[in-house]
């Protein structure tokens, strides 16, 4: 199956500076669908193990996307699968607020509201992107991208103006992680570089969308939308919280145990 | 070892002759052509023969056994050479399930989707009643966004009390 190959100016976007950047959105799915995938079994109800689990298969299949054209930018052979499951904590690029714990279903809702939110405000605007194939990745997932948040938000508004054990619940969890949002927002060289090449859309920009979009859920959801702090958070350049490593362990547990196993 | 093929159009039909024999794997009362997924068959100039398939949508499990029954069906169908392409632009859209698949999803119990409108923002709003595909009643609810696979939502009548399934636009 080929997909055509990269239409990208290696004279302004050198080919390793591609592959980094598509390795931070690509990791940003695939650790955001294995963490969902822990509620399966598990949810509150059938209905949201069905929910959780439809949302974790869309983010897989975007990382299959992604991490398939990385191994191709990168051009030494690795595939999905390679990437996937042999790489170390360090070669991971996603922002850390993916691979935050579950907590209770509240916490579990305002982790993806608040990356449901930032992935539909980047990828719509990158289904302009000067990168043929990442316009095209964008375009199919901003579809699904929406009935997520349609299914979060929902869910948020529902918890935040729903009982007062559910309001203070949601409202905790959204103090405990609203600071690990700023990290997905912090324009380094990488992310400049991209925009500059017409690959990717400005995060300033990306932010004040995101920003309008949370709080009109916040407000409907009468919650509060807690302050920006300064943060030391550098999961795009590969430096993780303690989470990471037992998400991958458990990940790629069989790849590691038996080389080259297949189904 | 020769075998004649037959002609380039004739090849074609044949293809989508047995695209058409292809159900959908989640949905069998379709099939993949009424689901609006093969993009294009054509021949290359070298006489390769290349079908261009749509993922309905990207983690879709299904995608996988399809592109499989697809490859089966091809090679049953004796047409020689060829290639399956996945094509991801532009993306699958269910504006492309034909009225006749339509029908189908419709007869099989599955409501099959309103047309998308205004590149789907209104998605994220709230839903519009779906009839009920028993008893035609509009006094029906969503039980989960999400169903037995990612294309459907879980609704209920409330009138006749049956569960049933929406195909979602997209």
């Amino acid at each position: 199956m080929s997909l055509g190959s990269p239409a990208v100016d290696v004279h302004t976007a050198d080919a390793q500076s591609l592959f980094h950047y598509v390795l931070r959105l690509g990791d940003l799915s695939l650790v955001l669908g294995q963490r969902l995938g822990e509620w399966v079994g598990h949810s509150p109800a059938l209905e949201e193990d069905l929910g959780v689990a439809n949302i974790a298969l869309d983010l897989i299949g975007q990382a299959r996307l992604l991490l398939t054209y990385a191994g191709e930018v990168e051009g030494r052979g690795r595939d999905e699968d390679k990437l996937a499951y042999l790489r170390e904590q360090g070669a991971y690029f996603n922002a850390i607020l993916a691979e935050q714990p579950n907590g209770d279903f509240g916490q579990t809702i305002v982790r993806q509201v608040l990356i449901d939110a930032f992935q539909l405000e980047l990828y719509e605007r990158m289904t302009n992107s000067l990168d043929e194939r990442l316009a095209a990745i964008a375009a199919k997932s901003v579809k699904e991208i929406r009935y997520h948040l349609r299914y979060s938000s929902g869910w948020l508004v529902r918890l935040g103006d729903g009982t007062e054990e559910s309001h203070a619940r949601v409202q905790s969890a959204l103090e405990l992680l609203w600071p690990y949002t700023v990290e997905l927002f912090a324009e380094d060289d990488l992310d400049r570089l991209m925009a500059d090449s017409g690959i990717a859309p400005r995060l300033l920009e990306v932010h004040d969308a995101w920003v309008r979009r949370i709080a009109a859920i916040l407000t409907e959801a009468t919650l509060q939308l807690p302050q920006d702090r300064p943060h030391a958070w550098h999961g795009k350049r590969g430096q993780h919280s303690e989470h990471l490593g037992y998400i991958l362990a458990e990940m790629q547990y069989l790849q590691r145990a038996y080389p080259d196993a297949r189904w | 070892m020769s075998t004649v093929l037959p002609d380039v159009d004739e090849r074609v039909a044949l293809v989508w002759n047995a695209l058409c024999a292809v159900p959908d794997p989640e949905i069998p009362a379709v099939n993949i052509v009424e689901l609006g997924l093969i993009r294009f068959v054509k021949t290359r100039a070298d006489g390769i023969l290349q079908v261009g398939l749509s993922p309905t949508y990207v983690g879709c499990p299904a995608t996988e056994v399809i592109r499989g029954s697809v490859t089966e069906a091809l090679k049953a169908a004796d047409i020689g050479d060829f290639e399956v392409t996945q094509v991801l632009s532009p993306a699958w859209t269910s504006d492309w399930i034909s009225a006749e698949g339509r029908r189908k999803l419709h007869a099989y119990g599955i409501v099959p989707p309103e047309r998308t409108v205004s590149n789907m923002r209104d998605v994220l709003r709230a839903n519009r009643p779906v009839a009920c595909p028993r008893c035609d009643s509009v006094d029906t609810e969503t039980l989960s966004q999400f169903g037995s696979t990612p294309c459907k939502a879980l609704h209920r009548c409330r009138a006749c009390l049956e569960p049933f399934e929406y195909f979602k636009c997209i």
